[in-house]
């Protein structure tokens, strides 16, 4: 038995949107992997909550009217892993939240509640940062479109205002198209274990494949949110595929990236990681898009 | 605030159910406390173990964190649901048996639940896709080789594989005999 205070069930997204503007206090329940977990610690043990988990209307991926790929915030992690739209289009994003937790997880965990907790080691985060990604919430006046970078605000703290939910993931066809991409999860074990530091990178080359034309990269946990580094693609966009010029991206990141010394690791480690993630992502990346390392 | 209470309509192990819960149950909760399924274990109950592992229309859930009120309209499968009328063993739990994969047998059913739908699943697993899909599950007796080598083999078999299960060291690799020398 859960301590919770009251339990709500939204039968809508006008029904949810309804209930938290009548009770004020209540939290948003969707797959509940970590906040019944939470309620379980006793850090939200005894509050309110408006359950959105039996909302269908809020699952599956889609390619909606604009070319965007559309995925409904309660899909759950395996679902979007197996879904044929992910995997022709954005591969790296299943691939990255096929390393949560365990199966039994990734069963019942939501990219929506993956990204509205805030939580800079989520392992979809990076990738959709690295995407960029665009929030879709709804609220009582309505949808509103919000990008991901300015969704997230500070650790744990996302850009939701009272009475909205979060109703789905976009990302725009300019981000997807010809567009490769892979992410690196250093982590102690291989489940059951949240990031040590994450990467996402992603390409798209010139059409005879000599040169960088669009490079994106994102990281977990090296900074209090997901966070891109803007130097290191600064640097590397226009410039041709070498050893050395994949070595100076790698380096730059350091520029951009501020992790931290917790119990998991220590700064330097990260730091350490971090750079020979991104040198990794970006050879894994080169490759998937038919491009050869040049001298 | 008064307490709060629901009637849940399911299929449980191939019976509709409808069950009144008190909306802060968890679906551990309703299947061991009201439906007396008790072979889904309490142990985290913070989705670490594995040990309260349910189907739920076709997929494993840790049903310690999964509320019972979600269950309304769904197809769930526990340890009960899968052994024979007379309750007879199925494949996977005779495969357990005899592969030694239980020792103080708590994390079994889970286990046996989540490799369930491993080989009802048709499909052959790599060792490697194997061990991912039974990651979400801890036992602190076996070490997990006589588990592994229990659901490799109950997966071949149900592929017409029986020969290839027989290959099976103890270790869990499949060990193809020696070519014949050439005369």
């Amino acid at each position: 038995m859960y301590d919770i205070k009251a339990l709500y069930e939204a039968e809508s997204v006008k029904d949810a949107i309804r209930l938290l503007q009548e009770h004020p206090e209540a939290q948003v329940l969707a797959g509940g992997s970590d906040v019944l977990v939470q309620i379980r610690e006793g850090r939200r043990a005894g509050c309110e909550f408006v359950s959105i988990y039996m909302l269908d209307e809020l699952r599956g991926v889609s390619i909606d009217g604009e070319e965007n790929i559309r995925i409904g915030s309660l899909t759950s992690f395996s679902h979007i892993t197996n879904d044929p739209v992910i995997q022709k289009y954005i591969n790296v994003l299943g691939e990255a939240v096929d390393m949560v937790g365990g199966p039994q997880i990734r069963a019942i965990g939501t990219i929506g509640g993956n990204t509205c907790n805030g939580v800079t080691s989520a392992d979809s985060a990076s990738t959709l940062m690295a995407w960029d990604a665009v929030i879709e919430l709804t609220g009582p006046e309505g949808a509103r479109r919000v990008p991901i970078k300015d969704f997230y605000i500070k650790a744990k703290v996302v850009d939701i205002k009272p009475g909205e939910i979060q109703t789905a993931i976009l990302i725009p066809k300019e981000s997807y198209e010809n567009c490769f991409g892979h992410y690196i999860k250093y982590s102690m074990r291989n489940a059951l274990d949240i990031a040590t530091t994450g990467c996402s990178v992603n390409i798209v080359l010139s059409s005879d494949k000599k040169t960088f034309e669009r490079v994106r990269i994102g990281y977990g946990v090296a900074s209090p949110i997901p966070v891109r580094a803007p130097h290191a693609e600064e640097f590397i966009n226009g410039k041709k595929i070498t050893e050395k010029n994949i070595k100076k991206f790698a380096e730059t990141v350091l520029e951009d990236i501020n992790p931290r010394d917790s119990w998991r690791a220590g700064k330097a480690l990260r730091q350490h990681i971090s750079v020979v993630m991104a040198e990794r992502a970006l050879r894994d990346c080169v490759e998937q898009a038919g491009g050869k390392v040049d001298g | 605030m008064a307490k709060q209470y629901k009637v849940v309509h399911c299929k449980v192990n191939g019976k509709e159910i409808e069950q009144v819960v008190d909306v802060r149950s968890s679906l551990t909760d309703m299947l061991r406390n009201d439906l007396h399924l008790t072979s889904v274990k309490k142990g985290c109950e913070v989705g670490e173990c594995g040990a309260c592992t349910v189907i739920i229309n076709g997929e494993g859930f840790n049903s310690c964190i999964y509320l019972a009120v979600w269950a309304e309209g769904k197809e769930i499968w526990t340890l009960e649901g899968i052994t024979g009328p007379n309750g007879e063993l199925s494949d996977i739990q005779q495969a357990f048996v005899d592969e030694g994969a239980i020792q103080c047998g708590f994390c079994t059913p889970g286990f046996i639940m989540t490799s369930w739908e491993i080989v009802n699943s048709g499909r052959e697993y790599t060792d490697d896709e194997l061990r991912k899909a039974l990651s979400g599950h801890l036992c602190r007796c076996t070490g997990y080789e006589n588990i592994f080598r229990a659901v490799k083999k109950t997966m071949l078999r149900r592929l017409g594989k029986d020969k290839e299960a027989e290959m099976v060291n103890s270790q869990g690799i499949t060990e193809y005999p020696e070519p014949m020398p050439f005369k």
